[in-house]
């Protein structure tokens, strides 16, 4: 199966769970006086399921474009770069979950250095340099000026989790 | 209109808003010449900066800044490397780069800022007269109307944007549509869609998705297809003979009267934007011009040059009147703008220039000023500009991932949102990869919630869907939708009959 049909079932799928929450499972907690307004919380959705399930169906049995220009070619997958992208990937889910207990300064130089060593860079002072530029910076532009805070040292040094 | 003129000129000239449009146009110049950073990256990185300015007036003329730089910015990276930053100006890199690759970068990159300039200025200065006449139509509209407005909208966004796969482009909307539902509801405050997720009772952030939409899948590209970003070392050759002769500018001057009208024009149409503006200005010229000037185009013609960019500037001018004053955004980009007046406390509509006149003339006028700025600035600099192209990509990209984190967190002050961030960002990968347009599913969750607190406003004073045939205009309106859906869909099945090939 192409990924355009692959993606038109996604679209379908989607579409059918959205409805059966809409049709079945909203106005389940819907309270008594609100079933006097002619329109519901789930009166929008449900238009929206309808058209998206009709539109699926639409997408997944009708025929492939042919001259779909896409950036990356499909036949070729394994000519292209897959493990920097699933590591970069990978950290950034790391960087999401650490970001509070390591505080921002400490996750944000990681983050930078592995990043470009990830990448291929390997001048680690240069990269040190620069990493602690800008997560410094960063971190005294977003704290200080934009005045939004921002933990900047890991839990065991500022206290409590 | 005089009078609000004057109010947005003291708005506009006061120090603290020039030294925004500055530093807008500085901004958006530099990060739009990196490969991948289009307009709507940058504004999204810079909305949390320009929220914190608290002043909208401020607010929206930075961003209009960063989103006149990031333009020209991107047809500096197309003109000297072939690297179109943004999609607006591949149109530009067809002409440009062979001019550049001829040792005539210079000239070609002053063609492409005075053609940019004049694009931009003939389009704010129609902008200034059609924007009040439109408005005063949009004061009729009711709630009804705006629902089929935005209908309208949505359609024709679905309609053009989607290289006439038009079934994709609806399914792309009705997805932003769909994911715009999710969290709490106008109606009754309750939580809809969250399946238990606590993190999603507020429904899903919009800087979030036009991160995960637009800046995320451009570094996993960068990532996957190293080719992508590497210049191929013309740059010795780079920046000599700035100057044009007085018969380049006799040629080029038709060019930018006729582009500024018809790419004014095709930017006030929702959906169509700067990219369709500069692909059509380019072929229209071509086929204006004469059989010996036809041959020099794709060979480094100033004609072939001077179209796209000035169309590109008129129809990035022109975005701004639907926005203005209907709220409805015409492109990514003015989607992007439109949630930022939102977070900012201001309604984009009709009303926004009678409430409100100091913000939208100033904006007006700081587009005017932006403009000057970046004609200004970027002449001298253009030598220098060249060498942000240099920076290593295993340096850019991490930096460019965390911008993109760091956007969202500081909007959201959330860690989920990021894995959201992320999540949605690699399904967005995928479904450009499939050929799926982005822009109508981010255009559909910004409009989402607008259409649904119409469409049951409207529902509530009928006491049911009676008002889409009790009022002629919700009617005709609806139709024009239906129309424009099916127009390219006929379209396609009457020309597969002609050759069924």
């Amino acid at each position: 199966m192409s990924l355009e049909r692959s993606l038109a079932f996604f679209f379908l799928t989607t579409s059918i769970i959205y409805g059966y929450t809409a049709f079945f499972v909203i106005d389940v907690s819907l309270p008594p006086f609100a079933k006097l307004s002619p329109v519901w919380p789930s009166s929008f959705p449900k238009i929206l399921a309808a058209m998206g399930v009709l539109l699926g169906f639409f997408l997944v049995f009708s025929k492939p474009s042919p001259n779909t220009k896409t950036e990356i070619d499909l036949h070729q997958l394994q000519s292209y770069s897959w493990f920097p992208v699933f590591a970069l990937l990978g950290m950034m889910v790391i960087y999401a979950l650490l970001l509070r207990p390591m505080g921002f300064i400490v996750s944000t130089f990681s983050f930078l250095v592995i990043g470009s060593v990830v990448l291929g860079e390997r001048k680690l002072l240069l990269l040190s340099i620069i990493a602690s530029i800008g997560s410094g910076g960063i971190w005294y532009l977003v704290q200080q000026v934009l005045g939004i805070y921002l933990r900047p040292w890991p839990w065991f040094l500022s206290g409590g989790f | 209109m005089l009078d609000g003129l004057l109010v947005g000129l003291m708005t506009a000239l006061s120090l603290k808003m020039i030294l925004l449009v500055v530093a807008g146009c500085l901004i958006g110049t530099f990060i739009g010449m990196l490969p991948g950073l289009g307009p709507m990256s940058i504004i999204a990185i810079m909305i949390p900066v320009a929220i914190s300015i608290g002043d909208p007036a401020g607010a929206l003329i930075l961003l209009a800044g960063v989103y006149y730089g990031a333009i020209f910015g991107g047809s500096t990276s197309s003109i000297l490397i072939n690297a179109p930053g943004v999609a607006g100006t591949v149109a530009t890199s067809f002409d440009g780069y062979p001019m550049a690759r001829a040792g005539k970068a210079g000239k070609a990159l002053t063609i492409a800022a005075i053609s940019s300039f004049c694009g931009g200025t003939i389009g704010v200065i129609l902008l200034m007269v059609f924007a009040p006449v439109l408005a005063s139509v949009a004061l009729l509209f009711h709630s009804a109307e705006y629902f089929a407005l935005m209908v309208v909208g949505l359609s024709a966004i679905a309609a053009f944007s989607g290289n006439g796969q038009v079934g994709k482009a609806l399914a792309m909307t009705l997805l932003g549509l769909m994911l715009a539902t999710v969290g709490e509801s106008a109606l009754f405050n309750m939580p809809r869609f969250t399946y238990g997720v606590l993190d999603l009772q507020s429904g899903i952030g919009f800087i979030t998705l036009a991160m995960a939409m637009f800046a995320l899948p451009e570094a996993i590209f960068l990532i996957l297809d190293p080719a992508r970003t590497k210049p191929k070392s013309e740059q010795e050759n780079a920046v000599k003979d700035l100057r044009i002769t007085r018969e380049e500018a006799k040629t080029i001057a038709p060019v930018i009267a006729r582009q500024s009208l018809l790419g004014f024009f095709i930017g006030v149409l929702p959906g169509a934007g700067a990219t369709i503006a500069s692909f059509l200005g380019y072929a229209v010229e071509r086929n204006l011009s004469t059989k010996e000037e036809q041959k020099e185009f794709g060979e480094g013609s100033i004609k072939g040059l001077a179209a796209p960019e000035t169309a590109n500037n008129a129809a990035c001018t022109g975005s701004f009147v639907p926005l203005l004053t209907l709220g409805i955004p015409g492109s990514g980009t003015t989607a992007i703008l439109l949630g930022a007046l939102i977070a900012l406390n201001v309604t984009p509509g009709p009303r926004l220039m009678v409430d409100q006149p100091e913000i939208f003339w100033s904006v007006i006028i700081s587009m005017y000023i932006g403009n000057l700025v970046l004609l200004v600035l970027n002449l001298p600099l253009i030598p220098y500009i060249a060498k942000i192209l240099t920076v290593p990509r295993s340096y850019l990209i991490p930096f460019i991932l965390f911008f993109t984190l760091m956007g969202v967190y500081i909007g959201q002050n959330n860690a989920a949102e990021l894995l959201i961030l992320i999540g949605l960002g690699v399904m967005a990968c995928i479904f450009r990869v499939a050929g799926y347009p982005l822009a109508p599913l981010l255009i559909g969750f910004i409009l989402g919630p607008m259409l649904e607190n119409n469409f049951s406003r409207s529902i509530q004073l009928y006491d049911g869907i009676g008002f889409l045939w009790q009022r002629p205009m919700t009617g005709a309106l609806l139709l024009m939708a239906i129309v424009l859906v099916l127009l390219p869909t006929i379209r396609v099945f009457l020309s597969r009959r002609r050759n069924p090939a």
